[in-house]
């Protein structure tokens, strides 16, 4: 017995050394950490969130009492929320919108090489790159009531008058427009550099073969770079849509959900309620409401990753 | 002639259109920096021309911004949330990259997909939850929780990057080591790592840019003055009451902003062939 204890002591460590030799063992040990990380604290807290959204739980009283719908009942009825969730709607289309139709163009202007274009694309993608809280501040210092530089410029055209200048971010329409024109002029430059990536995947032998068959710019715009390029704009616009919509320093930097929450989008307010007010259960259920437009754009997403496999 | 002169405008409406989209990108940054630079007395008044110097420019604001605010501090904290994040974010995603790529075959696909996902889940869903976590940790008020809390999402997007250089990569390196008696592992550590530093650099930048430009957690778990990440100083804290300190406002982000623009315009093309991934292939 005492003789054979040796050889099965030492053989562990020649197995585990076998075992990490396999690639399927290997592999999951090598993506272990990384999963366990998004499992902990992604996973993990989406669930809680889902649970306090169900509960009675707020900050000074951290309670698990199950409430069941009547928080998203409760949320429902608020016509604030309403207002939100529209506005919601609105600052993300409006601003997706104009950024792609900015980006459209401004990938049409870089295509084609000319003296300068490297300077210019680094100054085009500026306001994708910079951190977006910071260039908010700048945004807010333009649209500042008094010295606002875009009424100075106005008032030296002579279109408006400093008695009747506007204040950019004290009306709630021209508040909703500054929020949904910052957030595109944020995110055109990804949208061009999109557009871009796109256009240069599509061979050009194809487009010259369009062009001898007599297609011209609008036809072959139309009929074949739009399609072609679909699948990689797709791509953009999702992540365009899922970063506007549950957007929050935006709003909050420049109008902080004003004039009386006319900006007030749902990154906001479950911010409002669930960390400034401490009304976690509410908060949580204001969040949530943007799962199902997540999810959509997810299943849409997927679903052009399976296209490009085909 | 007619030609030349429809060339002209050709080329005169081309430019001016360029012309119209650099304004539009860049003026804010340029009011960063000439609000930065002007006196106080200049700013403030009306009747001066907002676009050049009515008095002679000042450098007051930068001073201001490091001798009696706490800047330098945020600068550095900012400093040092990024490089934990960038060692946090490889040891994982480097491993997993390389796995997803490699090792696990069909079911590494999905699952590159699935890690992906996450990715896009947005930070105001989360907030409320990690805020009581990080508060259970004892680590609310820190920047510590926000060195915990960034690598859900650049994990993710670098593990992402990763697998798409590593895919790319022809599988012949690492068979020469094995049949030169390298282990697998040995293999990844000794042939794998030193050919992919190209790869590792990109990971490493857009890690570090994508915490300075985070500000919803930051918003969230801190609130004392010293513990900020620049972002989160410069939007917040310059703000003294009611009144707002435009001159150091802007000059501070500035001066956070540059690296993140820099870091950008090298990196640029990677960065999208990372993100839109496969699609284009």
């Amino acid at each position: 017995m005492v003789d054979i204890a040796e050889p099965v002591a030492a053989r562990p460590a020649r197995r585990f050394r076998f075992l990490l030799d396999r690639p399927d063992v290997l592999g999951a040990v090598f993506v272990a950490p990384a999963i366990l990380y998004v499992l902990l604290l992604v996973g993990v807290p989406f669930l809680l969130a889902v649970y306090y959204s169900v509960s009675a739980y707020t900050i000074y009283d951290p309670s698990w009492r199950f409430v069941g719908l009547t928080n998203f009942a409760q949320v429902l009825r608020n016509p604030v929320f309403i207002e939100t969730l529209g506005n919601t709607f609105l600052f993300t289309f409006a601003s997706q919108l104009l950024g792609l139709i900015l980006g459209k163009f401004g990938a049409l202007l870089l295509l084609r090489p000319f003296p300068g274009r490297r300077i210019v694309r680094a100054l085009i993608i500026l306001p994708w790159a910079v951190p977006i809280a910071l260039a908010s501040v700048a945004w807010e210092w333009m649209f500042d009531s008094l010295y606002s530089v875009i009424n100075w410029t106005l008032i030296a055209a002579g279109i408006i008058e400093r008695s009747n200048a506007p204040n950019w971010l004290g009306n709630p329409h021209l508040a909703m427009l500054c929020v949904v024109v910052v957030n595109a002029w944020r995110f055109f430059p990804f949208a061009i550099v999109i557009f871009l990536a796109g256009i240069t995947a599509v061979p050009q032998d194809v487009i010259d073969a369009a062009t001898v068959d007599g297609a011209g710019f609008w036809r072959r715009n139309y009929q074949i770079i739009i399609p072609m390029t679909l699948p990689i704009v797709a791509v953009g616009l999702i992540f365009g849509i899922v970063f506007t919509f549950t957007d929050l320093s935006v709003v909050y930097l420049l109008t902080n959900g004003g004039p009386v929450n006319a900006t007030s989008v749902l990154g906001f307010q479950g911010f409002q309620v669930g960390i400034v007010s401490g009304d976690v259960a509410h908060g949580a259920a204001i969040s949530l409401f943007m799962l199902p437009v997540l999810l959509l754009v997810v299943a849409g997403m997927l679903r052009f990753i399976r296209r490009r496999e085909i | 002639m007619q030609r030349v002169v429809a060339n002209a405008v050709r080329g005169v409406s081309f430019y001016s259109a360029v012309g119209l989209f650099v304004v539009l990108t860049a003026f804010p940054f340029y009011w960063m920096l000439i609000t930065s630079l002007k006196s106080n007395p200049d700013l403030y008044n009306v009747t001066n021309i907002p676009f050049w110097f009515n008095e002679a420019p000042t450098l007051e604001h930068y001073q201001y911004l490091f001798e009696q605010t706490q800047f330098a501090r945020w600068l550095l904290n900012s400093l040092i949330i990024g490089l934990c994040v960038v060692v946090i974010t490889l040891l994982a995603a480097l491993p997993a990259g390389y796995s997803l790529a490699r090792l696990t075959g069909r079911n590494g696909e999905a699952l590159g997909i699935g890690i992906f996902l996450t990715y896009l889940v947005p930070p105001t869903l989360l907030f409320l939850p990690l805020s009581r976590i990080v508060a259970s940790l004892g680590l609310q008020n820190s920047m510590w929780s926000l060195v915990a809390i960034y690598p859900t999402f650049t994990i993710p997007f670098c593990t992402w990057l990763l697998m798409g250089f590593f895919k790319a990569m022809p599988p012949e390196i690492e068979e020469a080591a094995i049949v030169d008696g390298c282990s697998l592992f040995g293999a990844f550590i000794r042939m794998v790592l030193p050919l992919s530093l190209p790869a590792i650099l990109t990971a490493v930048i857009f890690t570090f840019t994508l915490t300075l430009q985070e500000f919803v957690y930051a918003l969230t778990f801190i609130s004392s003055t010293s513990q900020k990440p620049i972002t989160l100083g410069v939007a917040t804290d310059l703000v003294r009451g009611d009144i707002f300190f435009w001159g150091e406002i802007m000059a501070g982000a500035l001066i956070a902003s540059i690296p993140v623009a820099i870091a950008y315009n090298l990196f640029l093309d990677r960065f999208i062939s990372g993100i839109t991934g496969g699609a284009v292939k």
